[in-house]
């Protein structure tokens, strides 16, 4: 993590969904006065982070654990923002998720799940999922401008 | 921010007008409420989200859930999306070609139901 010391702001909050809310609402002001994000990327960037928070929530409630902490560490720089949400919920293994079908085959809808880490993927220039502790670490990047992708 | 939701009727088909934020925590009430529309069978549904400034997953998959519930019952489902804000997630994950899409209610029920189903 390049944010350390006072660099970084870490929030706290009880793994409950009405809390995702107040997270979307702080990372949002953060990386809008702070990094510079304006527009569909601040778009993005509300998704990308409301989905690993929802991630966190759900690992553990599975395990019978509601309002648990999520811990979200925010460091923002011009230009970019870069967000850790840790929990320590056992942890999950995105590269076992089954691939969703292709767009427009009927068997797509049978995917109403698991939504969450392609479109993590697919909003944020870098996103990475690893275990840590008892639980995982999402960690996203967000540039002002989107990163060319390969 | 709360989720607002309405109903009303428009040509015929139930329309469900959302406002505000649909997300893990909001989702399941709008689920409710177009499922307890959708009970008699065989109705189209318009859900009208042009007043939506935020979908999650799990907004995407409840609504996903809703479209399927219909087509079991002899129903559909068509969407109103008017932002990019909300039309990106769709077509993020490929469910825009699952809906009838329009930018206005009369529109969708104006030319209902895709043929293929």
């Amino acid at each position: 993590m390049s944010g350390n010391g006072v660099d970084a702001i870490t929030l706290q909050v009880p793994a409950r969904a009405e809390h995702i809310g107040l997270v979307r609402l702080v990372v949002t002001a953060l990386a809008e006065t702070v990094a510079g994000l304006e527009g569909l990327r601040l778009d993005d960037l509300r998704l990308a982070v409301s989905e690993a928070c929802a991630n966190a929530v759900e690992a553990y409630a599975r395990q019978g654990r509601p309002g648990l902490p999520i811990t979200i560490r925010l460091h923002a720089v011009a230009g970019s923002i870069e967000i850790e949400v840790h929990d320590e919920a056992g942890g999950f293994d995105p590269g076992r998720l089954v691939p969703h079908p292709p767009v427009d085959t009927p068997e797509r809808l049978h995917h109403e799940r698991g939504l969450g880490v392609p479109l993590m993927r697919a909003l944020a220039d870098e996103a990475e999922f690893r275990a840590q502790g008892e639980g995982t670490t999402v960690r996203l990047v967000l540039h002002e401008r989107r990163a060319m992708k390969l | 921010m709360q989720l607002g939701l309405d109903v009303g009727e428009h040509g015929g088909a139930v329309v469900v007008s959302a406002r505000g934020e649909i997300d893990f925590g909001s989702a399941p009430r709008l689920r409710d409420v177009a499922l307890e529309q959708l009970a008699g069978g065989g109705r189209t549904l318009v859900l009208d989200l042009s007043e939506v400034e935020f979908i999650d997953s799990i907004g995407l998959g409840t609504i996903v859930a809703v479209l399927k519930r219909a087509r079991s019952m002899g129903g559909d489902l068509a969407l109103v999306i008017t932002s990019d804000r909300i039309r990106r997630p769709f077509e993020l994950t490929g469910l825009t070609q699952a809906f009838a899409i329009g930018e206005r209610v009369d529109a969708v029920v104006a030319a209902p139901g895709r043929t293929a189903r």
